[in-house]
């Protein structure tokens, strides 16, 4: 008995590996935040505030109703799920490979009874929170600027952090490849700007050819877009569940394959 | 005891063999030296035995667990000095500790009390406050020493603990070291400097290109390998072939080297080298670790 107990504890170990103490790394990561935000975190706010406000009354000016909205009620949605994404983004591409080929924060971690696996969950879920920070208070200037609709919009905090996780994941993924900073310039040129422009943030998604409305289908940031704004405007419907279950499939997906991939950059 | 047990222990890189069929055994309380030079596998064997690296074939316990499934564990009750700083620059110094005592579960205020007794330990209590950046290599070479303390450790693994100090820091961690050792404390220490090995390894293995060569106290390898002491004659090119053919004549256990030739076993070579014709050229002194490393590691550099 003991024997199978310790068998599947060594399984365990090899395929799954994540124990409650990733959320020490997440500590970490919170505890250096706290004292470092002001360097950043405004930037991260601003940006945003700007571009509801540039495109949403300067564009918004210039174009009618979209789906019966103002274009300025149109966008706040889609900026903050891109948002959201940018926040994990960052934090799980530069943030991270800093702390594991610079500062060799990594490495210093898994001399504790922490393993690989503890420190990418940490990461990720740190990832998601800054996320779940953004979305949140994006939202809330949204709210001021009266742009919130409907009472769902308390579920969009909550929607962020999954969506945090997703992203995080994903930028984890590639973290544990790439061989140096440089190649974040792909990931965000490549893969994270696109998602921005393609995923219905600007303009509804009808407005593409046929061929890029399919493609925008399987850009992630695309099913959180549509769920973030039937949330904000209420218009809920029973398919948005099919956008929910395509977000969570997808952060089991990459999350597992980054938990992988990152055990073998770790502990080479 | 046993502490540490490796058996058959090997790590494969790509194209490269860095640890080769490892056997070895750390005692219980004993400081267990691992020399060798530069790529000799030292520290791809210490990242296997603090579980970071896996092994590409072969077993290790520590503590009679078997590192594989019990990681954790084994981890949690050893200090590990790295070779290469990873303080947290983004912490001060009293954060750095605390942060790291909770990677160990050590509550709030345990951590702090501990945290503030090891650094006083290594001289480092006015620095509470300071940042990683403002501190002196030899001071973060101390918070390292320091933090490896913090969650109490049965085991010690140091690489290379006192690379790059100025000899009064040397001599602190040395003392350090020797105090802990005392306490119980059993300690894995990767060096290159041959006295640190002497004074403080109770055994010593010499490693080169993966294996481990020889194995013994550092008094039992230097009379196995090179006698208690070594005569240094020094000859220019026209010399050499007459010395060595002298040397060659009496059947002695020599070394030709560019600008010297090493004589071993001295003391049982004494009337011989007494009568030499290179007498007046010949200086003795006693026999050190180094001339052991020498001997089983060669002269010329190894890439």
């Amino acid at each position: 008995m003991n024997k199978l107990f310790s068998r599947v504890l060594a399984w365990y170990d090899k395929y799954i590996g994540v124990s409650w103490r990733f959320i020490r790394v997440w500590q970490r990561n919170r505890d250096v935040f706290l004292r470092l935000w002001h360097s950043e975190a405004p930037g991260f706010v601003a940006e945003p505030i700007i571009i509801i406000l540039a495109m949403g009354l300067g564009l918004g000016a210039y174009v009618g109703l979209v789906d019966g909205e103002k274009y300025i009620e149109f966008i706040a949605p889609g900026i903050i799920a891109s948002y959201a994404m940018f926040s994990a983004s960052f934090e799980c591409t530069y943030g991270s490979f800093v702390r594991m080929e610079y500062q060799k924060t990594h490495d210093a971690i898994l001399a504790t009874p922490l393993n690989a696996d503890d420190v990418t969950a940490g990461e990720i879920f740190w990832g998601a929170t800054r996320s779940f920070l953004t979305g949140t208070v994006i939202l809330i200037i949204a709210a001021a600027f009266q742009l919130v609709h409907s009472p769902w919009a308390l579920l969009i905090p909550l929607l962020s952090f999954l969506e945090g996780i997703l992203f995080a994941a994903i930028a984890m993924l590639f973290t544990s490849i790439v061989p140096s900073m440089y190649s974040f310039n792909y990931y965000f040129t490549l893969f994270v700007t696109p998602m921005f422009f393609f995923s219905g943030v600007f303009f509804p998604l009808s407005s593409f050819p046929e061929l890029v409305q399919n493609l925008s289908w399987i850009v992630p940031l695309t099913p959180v877009v549509q769920l973030t704004r039937a949330l904000i405007n209420g218009k809920l419907q029973l398919d948005l569940l099919w956008a929910l279950a395509l977000i969570i499939a997808l952060t089991i997906l990459f999350f597992s394959v980054s938990l992988f991939t990152m055990r073998r950059r770790l502990t080479v | 005891m046993t502490i540490i047990k490796t058996k058959n222990l090997t790590k494969k890189f790509k194209d490269l063999l860095a640890v080769d069929d490892v056997n070895l055994e750390v005692e219980e309380g004993e400081c267990f030296g691992l020399l060798g030079p530069n790529g000799a596998g030292k520290t791809s064997l210490i990242r296997m035995i603090t579980a970071v690296s896996p092994p590409t074939r072969g077993d290790i316990w520590v503590l009679g667990k078997d590192l594989r499934t019990h990681s954790r564990q084994v981890k949690a009750v050893l200090g590990v000095v790295p070779q290469l700083d990873n303080l947290d620059p983004d912490l001060t110094v009293l954060q750095n500790l605390t942060t790291f005592a909770r990677y160990f579960d050590i509550p709030k205020n345990e951590a702090r009390r501990r945290s503030i007794e090891v650094l006083s330990l290594f001289r480092l209590e006015d620095k509470h406050n300071s940042h990683i950046s403002e501190l002196s290599g030899g001071m973060k070479r101390r918070l390292l020493l320091a933090r490896s303390l913090i969650n109490m450790p049965k085991i010690m693994i140091l690489d290379e603990p006192t690379i790059g100090l100025d000899p009064q820091t040397k001599y602190l961690v040395w003392r350090k070291l020797t105090e802990l050792k005392s306490q119980g404390v059993t300690q894995l220490l990767c060096t290159q400097n041959m006295e640190e090995a002497t004074v403080l390894c109770d055994r010593v293995a010499i490693m080169h290109q993966g294996r481990i060569l020889s194995l013994g106290t550092p008094r039992e390898l230097i009379s196995r390998y090179v006698g208690s002491g070594i005569w240094e004659i020094e000859v220019n090119s026209d010399e050499r072939d007459k010395v060595v053919k002298e040397l060659e004549s009496h059947r002695l256990d020599f070394e030709d080297t560019e600008g010297k030739i090493y004589v071993f076993h001295a003391e049982a070579n004494e009337p011989v080298i007494g009568i030499a014709s290179f007498l007046e050229r010949a200086r003795r002194r006693p026999a050190t670790l180094e001339d052991v490393f020498f001997r089983l590691t060669g002269r010329s550099l190894i890439e």
